[in-house]
This record gives C-alpha cells, sequence and structure tokens, in this order.
C-alpha cells in the first residue's frame, strides 16, 4: 500500500515537474519572444518584450516541436520525422548496447584481476583514470583513423565511456565482503576462485548495478558523439549533424531529436533500474 | 568428563580410527606479536599451553582485547603464531584446515543475502565438491539439527537474529568438522535468546560429539557450556587459570540454578581478577583432561 503511494507521489512529481517546466518554456516566450499566431483559433499575442534566445528559432514552441514529429521529416519524404527518429533512435540505441555490454565485461574483468593483483593495480589503475581525463570529441577521430569509419568505431567510443565506471565500482564491491566473511571460506578451505566466485562477485552485484546505470547513460551520449566522426550514415548523431545544418529552416526538428535522444538514455537508465530492483528485491533489499 | 559420544552422534565424520586421538587441540608455546604501525611490537599473546581432548568443551574468558580471539584465529589456522606450535588431531593445523576439520561462528552470522538458508548452510558443501543429491540430504539434517527446517527457502533478512545465529552453526557443521570454533557467537543477542541458544549448542555438541572452543566474556555462558574454562589475563594474554567445570551432564535450567554453578561462576570471577588459588589448576592446564 505505502509502495502504491510511493510510486504515485513520484509519478506526480515527474508530471509536476515536466508541467512547471512546460509552463516556464512558454512563459518566457510569452513575455520575450516572438508574436504567437494560433491561426487555428485565431489567438494572436504580442509580447512586450524580446529576447532574441526566446524567439521562435532559438525556443520553439513546443506545440511546434510536437507537431514536428509527424509532419515529413525532409520536403517530399514519404515518411515522418517521428518515424525517422525512431529508426535512428533504435540504430543507436542497439550500437550503445553492444558498447555497454563489452565496458560492463572488459570493466568488470580489469576490476578482477586489479583487486587480486597489487602490483598489476598499482600499475595500471592510474591509467584507467588517465584514459578518462581525455575529451571523448579529440579521441573519437583518432578511433576512427585507426578502426575505420562505421559500427567498430562507434562501439569502441562507447565501450570507452562505459568500462571506466564498471572498473572503479566493481573494484569498491569485489572489497566489500565482510573480512570475517573471507575467514569463513578459508576455514572451509576455500581456493580464491572459490571466494571470487561465491563472496566477491555476488557481494559487487549492488555496485555493479550503481555503475551500470551511469554506463546506460555514458554508453547512449558515446555512441551519438561517435556517430558524427564515426561517419556512420545512420543513428542519432547523424541526424542530429544533419538537422543542425537545417537549423535555419526547422529548429523545432534538432529539438526533437535532443528530445528523443534524452528518452534514449532515459529508457536504457529505466531498463537497468528495472533489473537492478528485481536483483534487489531477492536480497530483500527495497530500493527506494 | 568424557562422554559416550559415539552412540548418540547423528552425524558421525569421522571414522573411529580419525577420532582415536584423544588429544584434539595441542598448544605449546604459542606466542603472538604484532607489528605497530609506528614500528616495535605488541605481544598479543605469550605462553599459550593448551590441550584439549576429543569431545571437550572448551571456553576461553578474559577481559576484551586479552587476544582471545586470535587465540581462536591461531588454532583455525586463519593466522600464523608467531612462534609455538599447534596440533589439531594429530597434524599441523594448517593441515588441518585444509582437511576441513574446522566449523567457524563468529559473532555475526555473515550470512550471505543473495543465499537462501538452504543455500548458505550448502556452501561449505559446494566448496568440498559433493554431489547434489548428498548435499541437500545434509542440508537437511543440518537444518532439522538447529530446529530450522522450516526456513529452508527464506533468506537471511527474513529471519531474527538468533535464528540467523542457529543458521551460522548449521553452515559451520555442515562439513561435520572434529573442531567447532566459535567467537563470542551469542554477543550480540538478548539475554533470553542467548540462554536458549546456549541449552541448543549444548544438546547440538551432545548430538554431534564435536570438540568445541567457545571464546566468551560472559562468566555464566562460560561455566553453564563447558567441561572446562581457560581464563585469560589482559594484554600479553597468558591463560593464567583453567577451571574445571564439574557440573553434571546433560545441563538444563536447573543446572543453572544449582549451588556448585554458582561456586564455579564465583571461582572464574575470581581468577578473571587474579585471585584464585592456581595450584589445583595447574595439572589440567599443561596436561589435559584425565581420563
Amino acid at each position: 500500500m505505502t509502495v502504491d503511494r510511493t510510486r504515485r507521489k513520484r509519478f506526480l512529481g515527474i508530471a509536476a515537474f515536466l508541467a512547471a517546466f512546460a509552463v516556464v518554456w512558454e512563459g518566457v516566450k510569452w513575455v520575450a519572444g516572438d508574436p504567437w499566431r494560433l491561426t487555428g483559433i485565431g489567438y494572436e499575442h504580442h509580447p512586450p518584450f524580446r529576447i532574441i534566445q526566446f524567439s521562435d528559432r532559438h525556443l520553439p514552441h513546443l506545440w511546434d516541436i510536437a507537431a514536428a514529429f509527424v509532419k515529413p521529416f525532409q520536403r517530399n519524404a514519404d515518411y515522418s520525422l517521428g518515424r525517422y527518429l525512431l529508426d535512428q533512435a533504435l540504430y543507436t540505441w542497439q550500437e550503445a548496447i553492444i558498447g555497454f555490454v563489452a565496458g560492463a565485461i572488459i570493466g568488470i574483468i580489469l576490476a578482477s584481476v586489479f583487486v587480486h593483483s597489487g602490483i598489476l593495480e598499482r600499475a595500471f589503475v592510474p591509467y584507467v583514470v588517465a584514459s578518462q581525463t581525455i575529451p571523448i570529441v579529440a579521441l573519437a577521430p583518432l578511433i576512427v583513423v585507426s578502426f575505420g569509419s562505421g559500427l567498430t568505431s562507434v562501439v569502441i567510443i562507447a565501450t570507452y565511456l562505459t568500462f571506466f565506471p564498471v572498473t572503479i565500482a566493481v573494484m569498491r564491491g569485489l572489497r566489500s565482503p565482510d573480512p570475517r566473511a573471507v575467514e569463513l571460506m578459508r576455514s572451509f578451505a576455500a581456493s580464491r576462485w572459490d571466494i571470487y566466485r561465491k563472496v566477491r562477485l555476488p557481494a559487487s552485484v549492488p555496485y555493479l548495478f550503481s555503475a551500470l546505470k551511469i554506463a546506460a547513460a555514458a554508453s547512449v551520449v558515446g555512441t551519438i558523439i561517435g556517430e558524427g566522426p564515426g561517419g556512420v550514415p545512420h543513428g542519432l548523431g547523424r541526424a542530429i549533424l544533419t538537422f543542425n545544418q537545417q537549423y535555419i529552416t526547422g529548429p523545432e526538428k534538432l529539438w526533437a531529436t535532443i528530445l528523443v535522444a534524452a528518452s534514449v538514455g532515459i529508457a536504457f537508465f529505466v531498463l537497468v533500474r528495472v533489473a537492478e530492483v528485481l536483483t534487489m528485491r531477492r536480497r530483500g533489499i527495497a530500493l527506494p | 568428563m568424557s562422554r559416550e559420544t559415539t552412540g548418540t552422534a547423528v552425524t558421525a565424520t569421522s571414522s573411529p580410527e580419525q577420532r582415536s586421538p584423544k588429544i584434539a587441540v595441542d598448544l605449546r608455546a604459542v606466542e603472538m606479536r604484532f607489528e605497530l604501525p609506528g614500528g616495535g611490537t605488541t605481544v598479543a599473546l605469550q605462553d599459550i599451553d593448551l590441550r584439549i581432548g576429543a569431545g571437550e568443551f572448551v571456553s576461553i574468558i578474559g577481559p576484551s582485547g586479552c587476544g582471545k580471539s586470535t587465540l581462536l584465529r591461531i588454532v583455525g589456522d586463519l593466522i600464523r603464531p608467531t612462534s609455538g606450535t599447534v596440533e589439531v588431531n594429530g597434524k599441523g593445523a594448517h593441515q588441518a584446515r585444509l582437511d576441513r576439520d574446522y566449523g567457524m561462528v563468529f559473532q555475526a552470522p555473515v550470512l550471505f543475502d543473495w543465499r537462501t538458508v538452504a543455500a548458505n548452510v550448502r556452501l561449505p558443501l559446494e566448496i568440498l565438491g559433493l554431489d547434489q543429491r548428498e548435499r541437500e540430504r545434509r542440508v537437511a539434517e543440518m537444518l532439522e539439527l538447529v530446529e530450522l527446517s522450516g526456513f529452508l527457502n527464506h533468506y537471511p533478512y527474513q529471519l531474527s537474529g538468533g535464528m540467523q545465529q542457529r543458521v551460522a552453526i548449521a553452515r559451520a557443521l555442515s562439513l561435520q568438522p572434529a573442531l567447532l570454533l566459535m567467537d563470542e557467537p551469542f554477543g550480540a543477542l538478548d539475554e533470553m535468546t542467548r540462554e536458549r541458544l546456549n541449552a541448543e549448542v549444548l544438546r547440538i555438541w551432545r548430538q554431534t560429539g564435536t570438540t568445541v572452543i567457545f571464546v566468551t566474556h560472559s562468566i555464566p555462558e562460560a561455566v553453564f557450556l563447558s567441561t572446562r574454562v581457560a581464563v585469560m589475563s589482559p594484554r600479553p594474554g597468558r591463560i593464567i587459570d583453567v577451571v574445571e567445570v564439574d557440573l553434571p551432564q546433560p545441563r538444563n535450567e536447573s543446572t543453572r540454578e544449582s549451588e556448585r554453578y554458582f561456586e564455579l561462576v564465583t571461582d572464574v570471577r575470581e581468577s578473571l581478577r587474579g585471585r584464585r588459588q592456581r595450584a589445583s589448576n595447574e595439572r589440567l592446564k599443561t596436561e589435559g583432561p584425565a581420563g
């Protein structure tokens, strides 16, 4: 009962936030945007001020963005922008999932190696950290030069952004068991391998999920960034570049694309979150 | 003091030949020094000589920080002493651990929250590599022993603290160890639960015939459970006295009200204060139990 109430509360919270967001968005346009001409209902309004950032070109009306989804995505195209973006989103998501899975596996392997070898940890962890200080926009072209344009490069970039949070979190998770749990295992004459797979690995799962949630969002961002220099003809990254060039004639298309890109990231996050809740419920841990 | 165990043992691990050495634990001149972070060393244990006969129930009692848990870990080969020898069932402690002669119970149950009660008890058997049928059989037997048969598929969070500790005991016994090492297992429980589990541990001890070393800082608990109580001094920890507990078996709630029980509690208390005549127990300390 209380769970239902919290859930409803959370849902109402999200709805209230979105409503407030829409009110502010349209509010600033009402005060300082371009003149409103809603021909359908014959409404006209001339804002008292003019601020260029709130003009229709820079900040389109929300209903114009919504309407863009059902309009043809190019002049004379036989399918809508919504349909086009959905296709690109699914393509991008596919790439992101490959990068996400590869990054998670690499992260778990690296963490497992580092936790069992102090020498390797000291030798390589600084480089793992350093790798994340290089801006991905600088690195992406280099990866494309090495691996050629196409899916491979995009996935490598997504992997690159994913493995880091997983490595760091799983290292912590593998070290999280109570020292007595390890003593207990030793009293059964358990090997290091037994301790790893029966105690350390299961104990690291909550930490893994925290990292996977970050990784889910990061892998989508990485994929979108990678699609530009990666030269793949599909995907949201490609769509963003295209609509960026066409911004003057159709600003709402870019806004619609941003909305879809954010939705992909959120959907991926939610998917991981659902897996987390189901896993942790079995351990008697109810997540907030 | 020696008990007839073969008849009642439901979990006869070891064949009679393995059981035959009368000394289960033999500690000679054990000393433990720790390096201090700032340099120098501290002596945690000194001149520990103790022999424990097979089937005995020996409590180790002492003020906190006296090294009683350290001593238990040395017996269990979780740490190596700086000097001295530790023999368990006639072999080195390390070999005894590899032979899975130990069951360990800590103050916290240390159950794995991703495993059910049955799966927690099964863990040592998975490591041992028993086949599934034998595993399930033994898990059922162990849970019956601690009277938790109805909780096979519960998760640890669904159990009370006392029940969790009973699962930990079942897990420790699942390998049918010759030696059960218990480190303040009931220290975190309320008094009533503690007394009930004391009685339960005695029952399990009678049924399994395993040797028990029990670390505690509760004098009544030590006297009620043990055949002998080893009293330790503050750091550097030494065994300053061994009190023989001649209360009749099987013990029950009326034992706690007997006159002899109170006398023995007083004996242990005075030993802890360093005031008891030690001569009478000197023999037990070095020679082990009579008979």
